[in-house]
């Protein structure tokens, strides 16, 4: 058994200061953020800014896929890590106006890792991967961008047009969409 | 006259009864002694976190048990739907704070009790004022908040050379938390038994639905709600602000709009009050849940205080939606938790004017206690966070580099400074703890 204090002391108020002040306690997010961006693996068609290389918890990915349906795009997407994480996802926007069935014209990214399916244990990279995996297999079934969808269901070589002509700035569907050619 | 002791007054003959003398259930090394009962009435301090449903459940419990040094922290004031099961509050008190109604009603009602009110977040109250207490016991609603008073006592331990725990530094934490009709309690002896963050698993993250099903086929009326709020208010924004749960117009307008989608896809149930519960991620309370689950939570702070009976090991889950169910397991301690796993490693450093940051690198890499591959390092300077380097990001490593060849004192890292680094070789960050030679004060003067 332990005993955890004697009878009758009074536990210390106030005196002694610590060593260490409660300003300089690293929190779990920090501790996790250090280790993740520390370990950061990018594939090649991946890259990183940081605006501010002091506040790792705010920062950009920028993708430009070699190969696929969005080969020759430049698509960024910001990351904001909250103070709950891991125990919460990073929360992910598409700052680039892209043709996409799991993009809206919002910057949501539906992305099953960045809501219902995320976990502690999962990453940083995790979410990278999960969104260069977007770009080379953009999944109809789960559409937020629905003409998309439909398009990429119906014919390949359709929405492979609209892509592309999306990429180089132009109207598809209605919608104009900014030039984002690499 | 003389006084008549206090520990003698009949209302105590039932504890006394524990605690002056061993029984079926007490430890073997239990020593029966009436300096319990006078410990409890007039030394013992506790903290509750939190006075909603389960804190005023707490904080009558624990006074009704003889505990008279007791301390609360709410930064919430009362909200009418609180007084169905916040039954410390009476109409009269809406608007007013939390803590200061609680802690004046039992301080009338019960004789000699000292409740002190702290109306503030717990983030504003320093290491200081956690370390008097002898106990704390949370009624929480909040992952987040959790999380930082278990960092907090995580923190507040204290190790000696060979890393070996100093027990006196410990404070017990005992948390309850309920959700309907389930509710759990748990005892944490930090850094002696699994942490709130060792079973982060355990907390079911907020529910979300997959944003294609919001989107394009909604089946609920969350869905609806979850819409308004996810898509709609970003792309109309109304009000020109965020979207507010306590503003009434807010709540209206996204009532309205999500209605509308939940005649669109023929969704029924769409009502004002499930908008509100959706926005604000109200969780259902019912007060003999709290009740229950508080009663445990006292129950094993008395254990705690007292030594009267070994104290629950170490998680309780309570469900009573179909009968009783309760079982109790022994969550475990996570050998690499980032939290209460990671003692912070004492650094000497002979002289912080002298030493370069890359010399600190150097010697991480080549001690044979750290033997590091490539670490990554990050502190915090009054209060803000600080990349001191990171070697494998190139945008950060060519802003940081300059920062190699600066001493300790000039990146302005002081005596005791945690320092957070990252690298391959371990599984979590290190916290590495400066440790100065010559103290600040000496090297000023
Ligand atoms: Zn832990």
């Amino acid at each position: 058994m332990i005993k955890l204090f004697s009878l009758k002391q009074q536990k210390k108020d106030g005196e002694s200061t610590p060593r260490t002040g409660n300003q300089k306690k690293a929190s779990a997010a920090q501790l996790r953020i250090t280790k993740d961006i520390n370990e950061l693996n990018l594939p090649k068609t991946c890259n990183t800014e940081f605006p501010d290389p002091d506040d790792l918890l705010t920062f950009k990915l920028v993708i430009c896929p070699d190969e696929g349906f969005y080969k020759n795009g430049r698509f960024v997407f910001s990351f904001k890590v909250g103070p709950s994480y891991p125990h919460e996802p990073p929360k992910v926007k598409c700052e680039t106006q892209v043709y996409h069935p799991n993009i809206d014209q919002q910057g949501n990214v539906c992305l099953n890792i960045l809501r219902e399916d995320w976990k502690p244990v999962l990453t940083i990279n995790s979410v990278v991967y999960g969104l260069q995996y977007l770009f080379l297999e953009p999944n109809p079934d789960d559409p937020l961008n629905k003409e998309a969808a439909e398009v990429l269901t119906s014919n390949r070589r359709v929405f492979e047009q609209n892509v592309q002509k999306a990429i180089r700035g132009g109207y598809v569907g209605g919608i104009y969409f900014d030039r984002c050619l690499k | 006259m003389e006084e008549c002791k206090e520990s003698s007054q009949k209302k105590w003959t039932h504890l006394r009864k524990v605690l002056e003398r061993p029984g079926p259930f007490s430890h073997p090394e239990f020593e029966p002694s009436p300096d319990i009962l006078d410990f409890i009435l007039s030394t013992c301090k506790i903290l509750i976190v939190g006075a909603g449903g389960l804190g005023c459940e707490l904080l009558k419990d624990l006074a009704m048990m003889g505990f008279k040094h007791i301390h609360i922290i709410d930064m919430d004031t009362i909200d009418l739907s609180n007084l169905n099961r916040q039954f410390l509050f009476r109409l009269k008190d809406v608007g007013f704070s939390k803590a200061e109604v609680a802690a004046d009603f039992v301080n009338k009602r019960i004789q000699g009790c000292q409740v002190v009110p702290h109306c503030c977040m717990i983030q504003e109250k320093n290491p200081q004022f956690y370390r008097q207490f002898h106990v704390i016991a949370c009624g929480l609603d909040s992952i987040s908040a959790r999380r930082w008073i278990n960092g907090m006592l995580v923190s507040l331990l204290e190790y000696d050379e060979n890393d070996v725990l100093d027990q006196s530094s410990i404070i017990p934490l005992v948390d309850g938390g309920t959700e309907g009709f389930k509710g759990n309690a748990r005892v944490i002896l930090p850094g002696m038994t699994a942490c709130v963050e060792c079973t982060l698993d355990l907390y079911p993250p907020q529910v979300t639905y997959p944003l294609c099903t919001i989107a394009n086929t909604p089946r609920l009326p969350e869905h609806c709600v979850e819409y308004v709020k996810m898509v709609q208010w970003s792309k109309e924004n109304p009000f020109g602000v965020p979207l507010d749960g306590d503003d009434a117009q807010h709540l209206t307008w996204v009532h309205e709009k999500a209605s509308e989608r939940a005649n669109q896809f023929n969704i029924q149930g769409v009502t004002f009050r499930l908008v509100q519960g959706v926005v604000k991620n109200i969780i259902p309370a019912v007060a003999s849940t709290n009740a229950v689950i508080a009663g445990v939570c006292a129950t094993e702070v008395f254990k705690l205080a007292t030594s009267c009976c070994t104290p629950l090991n170490n998680f309780m889950v309570f469900n009573d939606i179909d009968g009783i169910y309760t079982y109790t397991y022994e969550a475990e301690k996570k050998e690499n938790c980032t939290v209460c796993s990671n003692i912070p490693h004492p650094v000497t450093i002979e002289d912080p004017s002298k030493m370069k940051l890359k010399d600190l690198i150097q010697f991480l890499c080549e001690n044979p206690k750290f033997q590091m591959k490539n670490p990554g390092l990050t502190t915090n300077i009054d209060g803000k966070s600080k990349t001191l380097y990171i070697p494998t990001i190139d945008v950060i490593e060519a802003r940081t580099r300059p920062n190699l060849s600066k001493t300790l004192l000039e990146l302005g890292l002081s005596d005791g400074q945690q320092i957070i680094v990252a690298d391959t070789t371990t599984p979590t960050s290190v916290i590495l703890k400066l440790v100065y030679s010559i103290s600040d004060i000496e090297m000023k003067t």
